[in-house]
């Protein structure tokens, strides 16, 4: 039971990596991302990769609408109790970043109730190239890009391309069809980035996200280390 | 006590889930009611004098130690609409947590814990600006200033409104929203005596019953 003179912090401050009842909360993993890149498809392979080796759990903002979480549930990548959508006023980078309390809400009902979680993977509705997660709301963010979307984004930075933990650029199948070079793409990520890691993907292909995924078992073991 | 803080708690960054919410503009923007500036000024001042009056003084008889748990009930009875009754209650969990990290305090321990999925709003704004050092007139108008602001800046981003515009009805309404703050503060030091049917129950038919529409829409912007 908790005594009044405590604050406990948990429920306060959601940064913390207990819960109240002392148990470590789920990591959080950001996916931010200009429209279209493939957020909801890499989220969704994601689901698929590790759903059998964790306990998962998924919120989208969807800008005005419930696509994401619609083709989530649709799909059936998780059950549907483990997908809640946000919304977030017009203005998704607002609800990711400078007022959290939506998203921090969301996370924890789905750890309140389908808890334990392992792993909260919390999707941004499309915006522009700043859009970046409060450390207040996620542990890591990946940033999603794509190879149609122009292969100078990478040359562009921007803080999710040059502060991101992962960028993915994605649809690599598509790159012989609008142009793009993916090796310029990659030296440009690599100046933008130095040593923060980059993974070129593409989801129409056998290897899909496997990439990401090891990624992301690497941040839970660190996590829970 | 800072007399500050009003200003901390009264910003619109103040990161309390306030932006995801039209305070009932994004209905009337829809059904035509606002179309601009005159018409945006015509709905704020009515939502000011009805909602922003019970909820400033809900939030001023919170500031004043008014039992919290009497006064969410008296905010139930004033909001027919069930969709107003969930966002008040979701937004007033997400001001409580915001407001625990900024000024923490035992009676919003207290609240959080009676009310772990949210109580009403206004009465833990109230709390919030007992937290703060504020008194019952700041609480008061704090509430009043956000049943306009709220829907003042949605009206920016649903039409593409002039934001000069939009910030000139709200300085207009500046006047008006010292006499609600004002008679709302009266009403709430009667509830010490009189109890919580002392406060005002001013209601607005149109905004509940765009706020059960609004809420069954497959495509909207705002939360309420
Ligand atoms: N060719 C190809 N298409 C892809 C790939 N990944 C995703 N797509 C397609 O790209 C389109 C957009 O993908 P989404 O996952 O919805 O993109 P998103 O970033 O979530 O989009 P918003 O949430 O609207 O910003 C869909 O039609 C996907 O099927 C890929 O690797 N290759
Ligand atoms: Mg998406």
């Amino acid at each position: 039971m908790h005594l009044d003179h405590t604050h406990d912090g948990a429920s306060a401050v959601s940064a913390d990596a207990r819960r109240p009842d002392g148990s470590r909360r789920a990591l959080r993993i950001g996916l931010g991302g200009p429209v279209g890149s493939g957020k909801t498809a890499t989220v969704a392979a994601l689901c698929r990769a590790l759903r059998d080796e964790l306990s998962l759990a998924v919120v989208t903002n969807d800008i005005y609408t419930r696509e994401d979480a619609e083709f989530l549930l649709r799909e059936a990548v998780l059950p549907p109790e483990r997908i809640t959508a946000v919304e977030t006023g017009a203005c998704p980078h607002t609800a990711i970043r400078d007022d959290i309390s939506a998203n921090l809400e969301a996370v924890e009902d789905l750890e309140d109730e389908v808890g334990p979680l392992d792993l909260i993977l919390v999707e941004s509705g499309g915006d522009n190239l700043t859009a970046t997660f409060s450390k207040g709301l996620v542990d890591a963010q990946i940033f999603v890009i794509d190879v149609a979307g122009g292969d100078d984004i990478p040359r562009k930075g921007g803080p999710g391309v040059t502060t991101a933990d992962l960028l993915v650029v994605n649809k690599t199948d598509l790159a012989p069809y609008v142009g793009s070079d993916l090796a310029r793409m990659a030296a440009d990520a690599k100046a933008q980035r130095a040593e923060l890691p980059v993974v070129f993907q593409s989801l129409r292909t056998e290897a899909g996200v496997t990439a990401v995924a090891e990624w992301v078992r690497e941040r839970l073991a660190a996590w829970t280390a | 006590m800072s007399r500050a803080a009003l200003l901390v708690l009264a910003d619109g960054r103040f990161p309390a889930g306030g932006h995801a919410h039209s305070g009932g503009a994004e209905a009337a923007v829809k059904a035509g009611r606002i179309n601009g500036a005159a018409s945006l000024e015509d709905f704020c001042r009515g939502r000011l004098n009805t909602a922003g009056l019970v909820s400033a003084a809900l939030a001023a008889a919170a500031a004043l130690g008014v039992d919290p748990a009497l006064l969410d009930s008296a905010a139930d009875a004033r909001t027919p609409s069930p969709a107003l009754r969930v966002a008040a209650r979701r937004l007033g969990r997400q001001l409580m947590r915001a407001a625990r990290a900024t000024w923490p305090s035992g009676e919003l321990d207290a609240l959080a814990r009676a009310f772990p999925k949210g109580a009403h709003q206004p009465v833990v704004l109230g709390l919030v600006a007992r937290a703060a050092g504020l008194g019952p007139e700041d609480a008061a108008y704090c509430s009043a200033y956000e049943s306009v602001s709220g829907p003042a800046t949605a009206t920016v981003r649903l039409l593409s409104l002039d934001p000069f515009d939009a910030t000139g009805v709200l300085a207009r309404l500046a006047p008006e929203l010292d006499v609600v703050a004002r008679a709302a503060a009266d009403a709430a030091r009667n509830v010490v005596d009189a109890g919580v049917d002392a406060l005002p129950s001013a209601s607005a038919p149109l905004l509940e019953i765009g706020a059960q529409a609004h809420a069954a829409w497959a495509v909207r912007l705002f939360a309420s």
